[in-house]
C-alpha cells in the first residue's frame, strides 16, 4: 500500500480497515546471503542493500522489538557541524539523505529543520564557532554565525547577561533539526521488508558460527543461521556480541540519560545548545521540551542512569534557559552506548573472513542512521568501504589514525 | 551510588572522576620487543564486560586517593572498594 493523501482520504471514507501491517513477520529461513545483527542502523543498512545492491536475501535479527534500542532512545537532533575531516563529509552526506528520506520510503518521519543553534560565550569560543562555521561551509554544508542582536530577537528568553557564562551569540544550521525517531525505525522497516528483507524480532545472536577463519552464519535463540555475509550493528552491546567472534573493540558501554517535561505551548524554534557545559534541547511536537546532557561516565549495561547526570543538565538548563526552572519533568529514562576511544564511529570488515563490524557511534549516531545504513550496505554489497566512511577503520587506532574531534585522547567517557 | 572509601567511609560518588578499567594499573614494559603492541592494547582495547568491573576512580572532591572500585555495570552495585596503592602492590608483588 502506497502512503498518500488519497490514502488518508479513501481509508477515512471506508472505516480506516484496510491499512495494513507495516512489515511482514517472517519466520526465519535456514539461510541467508546477508545477515545484519541489531535493528537500529542494521535496518538502514538492511533496507540500502535491496534499494541500491539488489541484494534482498537478507535477514536483520533483532533481539527485541524494532527500534527498541537506542534508535528509539535518543534525543532525535540531526545535524551536519563537525569538524574532523573524516567525519563531516559523512554527516553531511547522511543530513542530505534525511532531506530525501521521507519520499524514497513514502513514509512520514516528521524530519523537521528547525535549525540547531550552538551558543557561545566568550570571544575565543566565538573565533572556534567561525573556525567550525567555515569548515562547513566548505563541506557543502550551511552555517550561518548570529551575533548577540540576532540572537536576541530571535531567542529573547536566553539569559545574555548571566554573570559566569555570558551568550554572546551562535552557530546556527537551519538545515539541522529534528526526526521522529521510532518512525525512521518503522519507515527503513516497511521498505526493506517489502523489497523482500526479512526483519526478525525477538531473535537474539548468541554466537558465530565460524569454519576456518570464515564466517559462515550465526548463533541465535531460534537456532543456527548460515549466511555470505554478517554485519554486527548492536551499538550499546557490541563489545559483548563481538567477544563471541573472540574479537576484543576499542569501545567502552556508558549510559546517557534523555529527560521530556509536561507537555508546553510552543516555545522553543529550533534545537539550543549551551557552548559552556554539556546540556541540550528542543521542543518535540506534542509539547514536550525534550533535552540532555552528558553521560553519567561510568561503564554501564543497564539502561538506566542516576541523578548526579540529571543535576548537572538541569544546571545546564538553568544557566542558558532560566524559564525552564518552572516546567515540571515529566519521565526520562538511560540507553547504553558504545563510546569508542576517539569518539568517533567504526564501519569496517574485522580480522575475520566474513564478519563485518559497525559500531562506535557514542552519542551522536542517531544522526547518521542513512549514512551509516548506506555505507555498511556499501561495504558487504563491494567488499569496499564507501569513500566517504573510509576514515571509519577499525585498525585506525593501531595505526594512531585517530578521529578525535575533541581532542582528548583515549578515555571514552570524555568524548 | 555510595562508594565506601577505605579510609573515609561512605561517600557519594559525585565526588568522584572515573578514568575507567583498573587493568590500567599495569602499564606495559617499553622496553619489551613486543612493546607496540602491548601498548596498543593497553590504550586501546578495553574488555568491556557486561558484569563485574574492577575500574579507577579518583576522590577528587575528597581526598584525593585513587581507588580500585568493583562494580556490576548491569546493576551499578559496588562490590569492593580497595586504595589502587594497595592493589598495584599488590600486582607487582606478583611474579
Ligand atoms: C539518551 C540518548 C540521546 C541521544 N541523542 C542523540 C541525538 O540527539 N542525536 C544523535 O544523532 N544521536 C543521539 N544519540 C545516539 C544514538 O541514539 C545512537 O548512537 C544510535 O541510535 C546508535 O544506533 P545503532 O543502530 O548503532 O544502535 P541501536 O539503535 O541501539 O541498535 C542496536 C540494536 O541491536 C540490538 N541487539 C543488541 N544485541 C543483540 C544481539 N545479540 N542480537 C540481536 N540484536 C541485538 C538491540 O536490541 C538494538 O535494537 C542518543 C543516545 C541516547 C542514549
Amino acid at each position: 500500500m502506497r502512503y498518500s493523501a488519497f490514502t488518508i482520504f479513501s481509508q477515512g471514507l471506508t472505516g480506516n480497515r484496510g491499512w495494513k501491517e507495516l512489515w511482514r513477520k517472517p519466520e526465519p529461513k535456514p539461510s541467508y546471503d546477508v545477515i545484519v545483527i541489531g535493528a537500529g542502523h542494521g535496518m538502514a543498512a538492511g533496507y540500502y542493500l535491496a534499494a541500491k545492491h539488489g541484494i534482498s536475501n537478507v535477514a536483520v535479527l533483532e533481539k527485541s522489538w524494532l527500534g527498541s534500542g537506542n534508535t528509539g532512545r535518543n534525543t532525535t537532533i540531526i545535524r551536519s557541524n563537525y569538524m574532523m575531516p573524516e567525519n563531516q563529509p559523512f554527516y553531511e552526506h547522511s543530513l542530505k539523505l534525511w532531506e530525501g528520506l521521507e519520499q524514497e520510503l513514502n513514509f512520514n518521519a516528521m524530519v523537521s529543520q528547525r535549525g540547531i543553534v550552538n551558543l557561545f560565550h566568550s570571544d575565543s569560543q566565538r573565533d572556534d564557532f567561525v573556525r567550525r562555521g567555515n569548515v562547513m561551509l566548505m563541506s557543502g554544508a550551511d552555517a550561518e554565525l548570529l551575533d548577540e542582536a540576532q540572537l536576541r530577537r530571535m531567542c529573547p528568553y536566553l539569559d545574555f547577561d548571566n554573570a559566569r557564562f555570558p551568550i554572546r551569540g551562535g552557530l546556527l544550521q537551519r538545515r539541522g533539526g529534528t526526526v521522529r525517531h521510532d518512525a525512521v525505525s518503522w519507515g527503513y522497516a516497511r521498505a526493506a521488508s517489502k523489497l523482500g528483507v526479512d526483519l526478525i524480532q525477538n531473535c537474539e545472536v548468541t554466537g558465530f558460527r565460524i569454519d576456518k577463519g570464515r564466517c559462515v552464519g550465526v548463533e541465535t535463540t531460534l537456532g543456527p543461521i548460515a549466511a555470505g555475509r554478517v554485519v554486527s550493528c548492536v551499538a550499546g552491546s557490541s563489545s559483548r556480541v563481538m567477544k563471541n567472534a573472540g574479537i576484543t573493540l576499542p569501545i567502552e558501554s556508558h549510559v546517557l540519560q534523555a529527560f521530556v517535561s509536561e507537555g508546553l505551548k510552543p516555545c522553543l524554534p529550533g534545537v539550543m545548545t549551551f557552548g559552556a557545559g554539556h546540556f541540550y534541547i528542543s521542543q518535540s511536537d506534542k509539547g514536550g521540551l525534550v533535552f540532555g546532557g552528558g553521560l553519567d561516565h561510568y561503564n554501564s549495561y543497564a539502561q538506566r542512569g542516576n541523578l548526579p547526570a540529571l543535576e548537572d543538565v538541569c544546571e545546564g538548563a538553568m544557566a542558558i534557559m532560566p524559564m525552564l526552572g518552572r516546567a515540571r519533568l515529566l519521565r526520562m529514562w538511560g540507553g547504553v552506548m558504545d563510546m569508542s576511544m576517539d569518539g568517533s564511529p567504526i564501519i569496517d570488515e574485522t580480522p575475520i573472513a566474513g564478519l563485518y563490524f559497525n559500531g562506535g557511534w557514542c552519542y551522536g549516531g542517531f544522526k547518521a542512521t542513512p549514512a551509516s545504513g548506506y555505507c555498511t550496505a556499501h561495504l558487504l554489497a563491494t567488499g569496499e568501504p564507501h569513500e566517504l566512511a573510509a576514515g571509519f577503520r577499525l585498525d585506525r587506532f593501531r595505526r594512531g589514525q585517530l578521529i578525535d574531534e575533541k581532542g582528548v585522547g583515549a578515555q571514552p567517557n570524555l568524548h | 551510588m555510595i562508594v565506601d572509601h577505605p579510609l573515609l567511609g561512605p561517600r557519594d560518588s559525585a565526588e568522584f572522576v572515573i578514568l575507567g578499567d583498573a587493568a590500567l594499573l599495569d602499564r606495559p614494559d617499553w622496553q619489551d620487543p613486543q612493546a607496540p603492541e602491548r601498548f596498543y592494547e593497553y590504550l586501546y582495547l578495553r574488555q568491556n564486560p557486561a558484569g563485574l568491573h574492577r575500574e579507577l576512580w579518583y576522590h577528587e572532591q575528597g581526598d584525593r586517593s585513587w581507588l580500585v572500585v568493583t562494580r556490576d555495570t548491569t546493576t551499578h552495585d559496588i562490590v569492593s572498594v580497595e586504595l589502587a596503592r594497595d592493589v598495584a602492590r599488590r600486582n607487582k608483588a606478583k611474579p
